[in-house]
């Protein structure tokens, strides 16, 4: 064990950790917005809608991520998409969460007993305000540790893009491979950078979680 | 005014669940005023029929009219959104399992739709709640959470919440079946005292000795269709039909 290169390595490593941070929020960003809206989709009253919806979920969950990757980053020059490999790696972890975030969004709405839609709209209240004021607010509750649960493998997913060359951890890591030829310390710091920033998620989630836990 | 317009009227009431017909043609009306029950065994389609009243479920055929305004108007989906919630703030409904909100207070689960639909200041909307909640017998709670209620409890402020808007009627989908027997009489009396203050009211119960004790009218219903009405004298004493009598006898020994 070569202790003094995991010394010399640590500050390089924690800076390419950040980048994977900033990639994580960006996904995640990008993935609860499509998330909302592909899950509107799925809880529609319109059968296209819904179809559309379910269509985005099957695509996205049904394909290896490293391949949607691949796709929007080496396809999409060929269809005028040009993408820095930073961008079209944040883009394609994005579009991918939504679609197992749009599932937990939708499982907490439908966990909400249906009574409480039918209490609201029996007092006047439209669809979308029943929606809004009532059900929401006890579905965002039970979609908070699901959510959690997507974020962490978001965090984990980042790793893939290494493959086009975004200086994240991971891809960091293997430039080092070849310079010291001790894969052992170099994959072990970044495994321990990688369950730290799961480990900061965890308890971000539990907490948020007991936060909303309320009296309900 | 037209006081003898009825305040009910449903002509013709048909319904299906597949192909099962659950409402078979009912018409019945209920005048300003009146309460009436609806008795029945399980499947009749008392609580179909209670809830095609403010449009919870879709009648396949007929209509329903509450005092002189059609609720199930053929209109496109945006008009009919705005008309039903129009018509809904004008009936109270209380369900077997309360629904209440259980992220919010009591006062909120009272206020929240004067406040988001009639648009009453949160002052007076307190006040009002406060006023609902005394009627109840539930004025110590207004600050509670439905978690630390009683079944009982939580069926007071499910009318309260329900008086709260003013309605021109109320509607009782088996209002103490989820409680424990104990907690019974505390929503029975809150509902007969709303008796004695003339709101109109149908009542879907199983409890027959209450139904007895409160009605005006009883309409006992069997397999969608409505078997046989009549004051709970006539109806409980001395029932026509023998399908009503087998029920009754039912009830009454077991």
């Amino acid at each position: 064990m070569d202790i003094a290169l995991i010394g010399r390595i640590v500050p390089v490593f924690v800076q390419a950790a950040w980048t994977t941070v900033e990639l994580s929020l960006l996904s995640l960003a990008l993935g609860l917005a499509v998330a909302a809206l592909v899950a509107m989709l799925r809880l529609s009253h319109v059968a296209a809608l819904r179809f559309a919806g379910a269509a985005y979920v099957s695509v996205f969950r049904g394909t290896p991520a490293l391949i949607q990757i691949f796709l929007l980053y080496f396809g999409g020059p060929q269809v005028g998409i040009q993408l820095d490999p930073f961008a079209a790696g944040a883009i394609a972890l994005g579009l991918n969460i939504a679609a197992y975030m749009a599932e937990s969004i939708r499982g907490g709405v439908l966990s909400v007993d249906r009574g409480q839609m039918e209490a609201a709209r029996s007092l006047g209240f439209g669809e979308g305000q029943s929606m809004r004021w009532i059900v929401l607010p006890q579905a965002a509750k039970l979609m908070i540790r699901p959510l959690g649960v997507n974020a962490v493998a978001l965090v984990k997913g980042t790793a893939l893009v290494a493959t086009i060359s975004v200086v994240e951890l991971t891809y960091t890591a293997q430039r080092f491979i070849g310079s010291t030829y001790k894969p052992f310390e170099i994959f072990a710091v970044t495994a321990v950078l990688y369950m730290i920033m799961v480990y900061g998620l965890t308890l971000l989630v539990d907490r948020l979680d007991r936060a909303y836990a309320g009296e309900a | 005014m037209n006081d003898t317009r009825p305040m009910i009227e449903v002509r013709g009431a048909r319904k299906f669940f597949g192909p099962l017909e659950v409402l078979k043609g009912i018409d019945f009306s209920v005048a300003r005023g009146q309460i009436v029950a609806v008795i029945g065994p399980s499947g009749s389609g008392k609580s179909t029929l209670l809830r095609s009243i403010n449009h919870l479920e879709t009648l396949d055929g007929g209509e329903v009219w509450l005092d002189g305004v059609q609720v199930n108007q053929k209109l496109d989906r945006r008009s009919f959104e705005r008309h039903i919630n129009g018509v809904r703030q004008q009936m109270g409904m209380v369900f077997q399992h309360f629904n209440l909100f259980p992220h919010l207070s009591v006062a909120e689960n009272i206020t929240i739709a004067p406040i988001k639909l009639k648009g009453m200041a949160k002052a007076e909307a307190r006040a009002l709640a406060l006023k609902m909640l005394d009627k109840v017998g539930l004025a110590d709670k207004i600050d509670a959470f439905p978690a630390r209620l009683s079944g009982g409890q939580k069926q007071r402020v499910a009318i309260a919440r329900a008086l709260a808007m003013q309605p021109k009627v109320m509607l009782f989908d088996e209002a103490t079946s989820a409680l424990d027997p104990e907690l019974v009489d505390e929503v029975n009396l809150v509902m007969k005292q709303l008796a004695s203050e003339h709101m109109t009211m149908v009542i879907v119960t199983h409890e027959m000795r209450f139904a007895a004790e409160v009605a005006d009218r009883v309409i006992f219903m069997a397999d969608g269709a409505v078997v046989e009405e009549g004051s709970p004298a006539e109806l409980f004493r001395n029932p026509k039909q023998e399908r009503t009598r087998s029920f009754l006898k039912k009830f009454l020994n077991g």
